[in-house]
């Protein structure tokens, strides 16, 4: 272009220069502005929230888990203890050639390969500056081999962790429960502060049940750390505070003679103090060892444990359902009694079977033959059939379940321990809604006799007992005496007793006849009849477990093990001034009075002619 | 007008300042540079976890800088002016072969290898393309005709699409802004610049289309870092926490926890304002905001007083480049702007960038002390 014209536009050029220099500026200016504005938003509007946000960078919490509270007997024995095991452990970060060290480790204390699968998994998942477990409950002998070498494997230590421990095993396990692995469902209801560094938690069992007391505090560390988590330093501690030591009502002795007395039966049995509630006994057969499932049971030790068809993991005290059989009779003849409907001398003749009016079906008594005319004394003790029969028709399905339901019959005692079945207590209602047929009368006899559609857990057999020997005063069991924490101890408070309105006279009857039964001339728990100093009041009871057809005769020796009859039996002792309720049932027994009174008498026995101290103690 | 301001020079009466002009020195100028620089050592200290090796490779750097501006500054402007074509030239077909040979850095073609050195020819493009512009802007007639705008345009794009591709998006558009800044102080009309805006505007779905995921990523975190904070969003996050929690007065020197224990990335090269706004607080940001100010205020006064075109639009441009990396730096640290590899001029580790700048200021200088040999 022509350069001379470039040169006469010269003043023009640099007046356009000029203004769009101060345009140029004024942008700069304002621009520099906004910065300073969004400066001044984030620095001084938001500086509070910001400067907590740097906080919370800055310093994290570090858990420091509690020690869990220990589990005593009665008598202060402990059922579950922590432990201290050595445990070899290896922080990753620290170890130069990791397969190398895991190698000549694994050869040292030769060490299981999935051990070292194990390892690698969980390795996988904690920061490698942390510790991971190798291998746990190391042996003295290991440590020993392990301290020789270990100056040679840097990032490699044997560590002092508690472990859970239950040193009475299968004894007590469905009482105590057990300790496990805190699994991804549990972990979304804890309270996360407080279970930040606790890897157990009660599974079962008072373990369970009383889990926040049991736990503790967690106590924390506030420790400055870097953008990898790293420590830098420490800030503050707060102690954690163990949890509360827990006094159980049971007695470890007496649970031993319980259990050893189920022997070879399936079964369980429950005892329980009449004047305070406190379960004695609770026991369940075949129990398990819970030791396993705090290391972490293996898959196939588990799958034996459900497959079996003992079931060892189902706690029957709690959760069994059986058929009361005639242990209900004399809660049926106090019925009869407090309605009015019978009076206790009222003689009815037994021809060893019964009939409802214009109808076929023999209703039979379990002695062919009948047991001639017999009284409400004699039904009781003899375990006459026909007599309630006839009594539960007089009283009627209605009456039967308002009165047995006084007992706790058909629903949950309400013990301190999860998962108690709820029994069934059956009424019109009942049938109504839940098979939406009507009643039939026949249904009502079997009723009388503890059969048919009831169904009662041993808890809830022996909590009714007790409630009768506490003559009405409802008795409400419950297995922890004493919660001691650090700073107070708390007694259970017990629920204020509800009391069934009784006569005196029908209750003496009934007991009378319950002593007879095990004190009189034709008793069916005559085997009871010792001279020792107190008398027991009982009933025996035979649960059928299948139907036999008419015309059929039940033959214990033809048919197989698992169809024959459960044995009950329930009982309370001093019979003049109860103190202990027991209630027995051995799946498959057979007879009550001959399998599971036997049982019963031991408990009742050892608790009230204790032997010297400390005798069945492990 | 002319003659006063001769006079003025004259009659100088400090024998030092006299020493110093004769050296081609900038005195404000080199003032507030030294100044930035200081500060940055006391802020590198802190944001480098208080390493002195690192303080003294960014001391030798920054030496280096500063020997290489003084010596542009003896280089008469008219050499600069005649070597515009022939630099920029060079430039182009450095990034090209670049793009061609180059070597891969952080993912990104960007370095060549020269044997003795590594450079990156995109960051001499910095001064090259303004001066290209300068120079055939000031050929022709001002207010540019619309073909001499569009053909500085085409000129222009062609480094900037080549940088973009390498990718280098942070230093594409200081490249870009640089050559438009020229267009604008050569008085370009504002019914272009708005229709180009609009361009600009209508094209951003195509230019999206072309974007690489992670340049994507970074727009979308922009406007939304809380969706992603650990990671892309990370690095906005932590940045905002600590300029916020440095509040007004700010932590006090050494202070930062932020970067102390690692949860501000970068911290001490394009992040490195968010660790001194951290210890400085409000009043040390508008401190370091008022002392680049004030060296931009020197760049435009020395433009001002420039006295050939192609002096003026270079020295206005390269001020205003000046401007742009600081607003870009800042931006961004404080969460206004996406993140995009721009360091704050002057004070963040590394050695390119810094290099580029002082040759700037070299120019600058050398314009503003080559006036009274120039003839009218």
């Amino acid at each position: 272009m022509d350069r001379k014209f470039a040169i006469k536009d010269a003043l023009a050029e640099n007046r356009v220069f000029l203004s769009r220099i101060v345009t140029a500026f004024i942008l700069i200016i304002l621009l520099i502005a906004g910065l300073i504005v969004r400066l001044a938003y984030l620095q001084i509007v938001g500086h509070e929230h910001y400067a907590t946000l740097s906080k919370d960078n800055r310093i994290k919490i570090a858990p420091l888990p509690p020690t869990r509270g220990i589990i005593y007997d009665r008598r202060g024995r402990m059922l579950a203890q922590n432990v201290p095991t050595y445990s070899l452990e290896l922080i990753p970060e620290q170890i130069k050639n990791l397969d190398e060290t895991l190698g000549q480790l694994q050869q040292l204390l030769s060490i299981p390969d999935e051990k070292i699968e194990q390892f690698q998994k969980q390795r996988k998942r904690n920061k490698t500056f942390t510790t991971t477990p190798l291998l746990q409950n190391l042996s003295e002998e290991d440590v020993a081999k392990f301290a020789v070498v270990r100056p040679y494997f840097p990032g490699v230590d044997v560590y002092v962790r508690l472990v859970r421990h239950y040193p009475y095993g299968d004894l007590a396990s469905h009482v105590v429960g057990y300790v496990g692995r805190i699994n991804e469902q549990e972990l979304k209801s804890l309270p996360a502060a407080e279970y930040r560094g606790t890897d157990f938690i009660g599974k079962v069992g008072v373990e369970k049940n009383y889990e926040s007391q049991l736990h503790g505090t967690a106590g924390y560390e506030e420790l400055e750390t870097n953008a990898q988590a790293r420590t830098v330093n420490t800030v503050a501690t707060t102690e954690p505070v163990a949890g509360a030591n827990i006094y159980l009502t049971l007695d470890i002795d007496l649970q031993k003679i319980a259990y050893d007395a189920l022997g070879e039966y399936n079964g369980a049995a429950v005892a329980i103090d009449i004047k305070t509630g406190g379960v004695l006994v609770f026991a369940s057969r075949p129990g398990f060892d819970p030791n396993p499932f705090v290391s972490g049971i293996s898959g196939r030790e588990y799958k034996a444990l459900q497959d079996s068809s003992d079931q060892p993991l189902y706690n029957r005290a709690l959760r069994g359902l059986y058929p009361p059989g005639s242990t209900i009779k004399p809660f049926l003849g106090l019925a009869g009694l407090e309605y009015g409907v019978t009076d206790f001398g009222h003689r009815l003749f037994c021809p060893g079977y019964y009939r409802l009016p214009n109808v076929e079906h023999k209703y039979r008594d379990w002695k062919k033959w009948g047991h001639g005319m017999v009284d409400m004394n004699e039904a009781i003790t003899q375990s006459c059939d026909v007599y309630f029969y006839d009594l539960a028709l007089a009283l009627g399905i209605d009456k039967i379940h308002e009165f047995l339901d006084g007992f706790g019959f058909g629903k949950r005692t309400g013990i301190d321990l999860v998962g108690e079945s709820d029994g069934l207590l059956p009424s019109k209602q009942w049938k109504r809604n839940n098979r939406n047929q009507a009643w039939f009368p026949g249904e009502t006899l079997i009723t009388g006799i503890g059969q048919g559609y009831m169904q009662v857990t041993p808890l809830q057999l022996a909590r009714a007992v007790a409630t009768l020997a506490n003559r009405g005063r409802v008795v409400s069991p419950h297995l922890v005496e004493q919660i001691i924490n650090a700073n107070d101890t708390d007694s259970i408070e017990l629920s204020p007793d509800q009391v069934i309105p009784l006569k005196p006279q029908n209750l003496d009857n009934i007991i009378q006849a319950m002593t007879n039964v095990v004190h009189g001339a034709r008793g069916t728990a005559g085997k009871l009849d010792k001279a020792v100093g107190y008398r027991i009041a009982g009933k025996t009871g035979t649960a059928q477990v299948f139907t036999i057809k008419q015309e059929e005769k039940y033959n214990e020796d033809a048919i197989d093990f698992r169809m024959r009859d459960h044995a009950l039996f329930i009982a309370f002792a001093p019979a003049d001034d109860p103190k202990i309720a027991v209630a027995v049932i051995a799946e498959h027994g057979g007879h009550g009075g001959s399998v599971a009174a036997p049982m019963a008498g031991e408990i009742i026995d050892a608790y009230l002619n204790p032997k010297t101290d400390g005798q069945h103690e492990k | 007008m002319k003659n006063e301001m001769r006079q003025e020079n004259f009659q100088s009466p400090s024998l030092i300042g006299n020493v110093l002009r004769k050296l081609h020195f900038d005195i404000p100028l080199l003032l507030g540079l030294l100044l930035i620089c200081t500060l940055s050592f006391v802020i590198l200290y802190s944001a480098g976890g208080q390493e002195i090796p690192l303080l003294i490779r960014h001391a030798t750097r920054m030496g280096l800088a500063l020997l290489l501006m003084l010596v542009l500054a003896q280089v008469n402007p008219r050499r600069f002016q005649s070597f515009s074509v022939l630099l920029f030239s060079i430039c182009v077909l450095l990034l090209l072969a670049v793009m061609v040979m180059g070597q891969i850095g952080k993912g990104a073609q960007r370095w060549l290898d020269l044997g003795v050195f590594r450079f990156q020819p995109s960051e001499i493009t910095k001064i090259s393309a303004p001066m290209m512009i300068a120079w055939y802007l000031s050929e022709h007639p001002l207010p540019p005709s619309a073909k001499h705008v569009s053909i500085a345009v085409g000129l222009l794009i062609v480094p900037v699409l080549l940088i973009a591709k390498q990718p280098d998006l942070g230093t594409a558009l200081l490249v870009a802004s640089s050559g438009a800044a020229v267009l604008f102080f050569a008085g370009l009309s504002w019914w272009l610049m708005l229709g180009a805006v609009a361009l600009l505007a209508s094209l951003t779905p195509l230019l999206w289309h072309f974007m690489r995921e992670y340049q994507r990523n970074r727009v979308l975190t922009f406007i939304n870092p809380e969706a992603d904070p650990m990671g892309a969003g990370y690095h906005i996050i932590q940045s905002k926490i600590a300029i916020g929690s440095g509040g007004i007065n700010g932590k006090g020197w050494l202070g930062s926890t932020q970067a102390e224990l690692d949860f501000l990335p970068e911290s001490s090269t394009d992040f490195i304002f968010a660790v001194y706004a951290e210890e400085f607080g409000l009043f040390g940001c508008v401190g370091l905001l008022l002392l680049y100010l004030l060296v931009i205020s020197r760049c435009f006064y020395i433009a001002v007083q420039a006295q050939d075109t192609y002096s003026r639009l270079l020295a206005g441009s390269l001020a205003f480049t000046f401007f742009v990396y600081v607003f870009v730096n800042i931006g961004m640290v404080i969460g206004v702007l996406p993140v995009v590899g721009v360091p704050l001029p002057m004070v963040s580790y590394g050695g390119t960038s810094m290099v580029t700048l002082m040759s700037g200021f070299g120019i600058l200088m050398s314009i503003h002390t080559h006036r009274k040999l120039l003839p009218v």
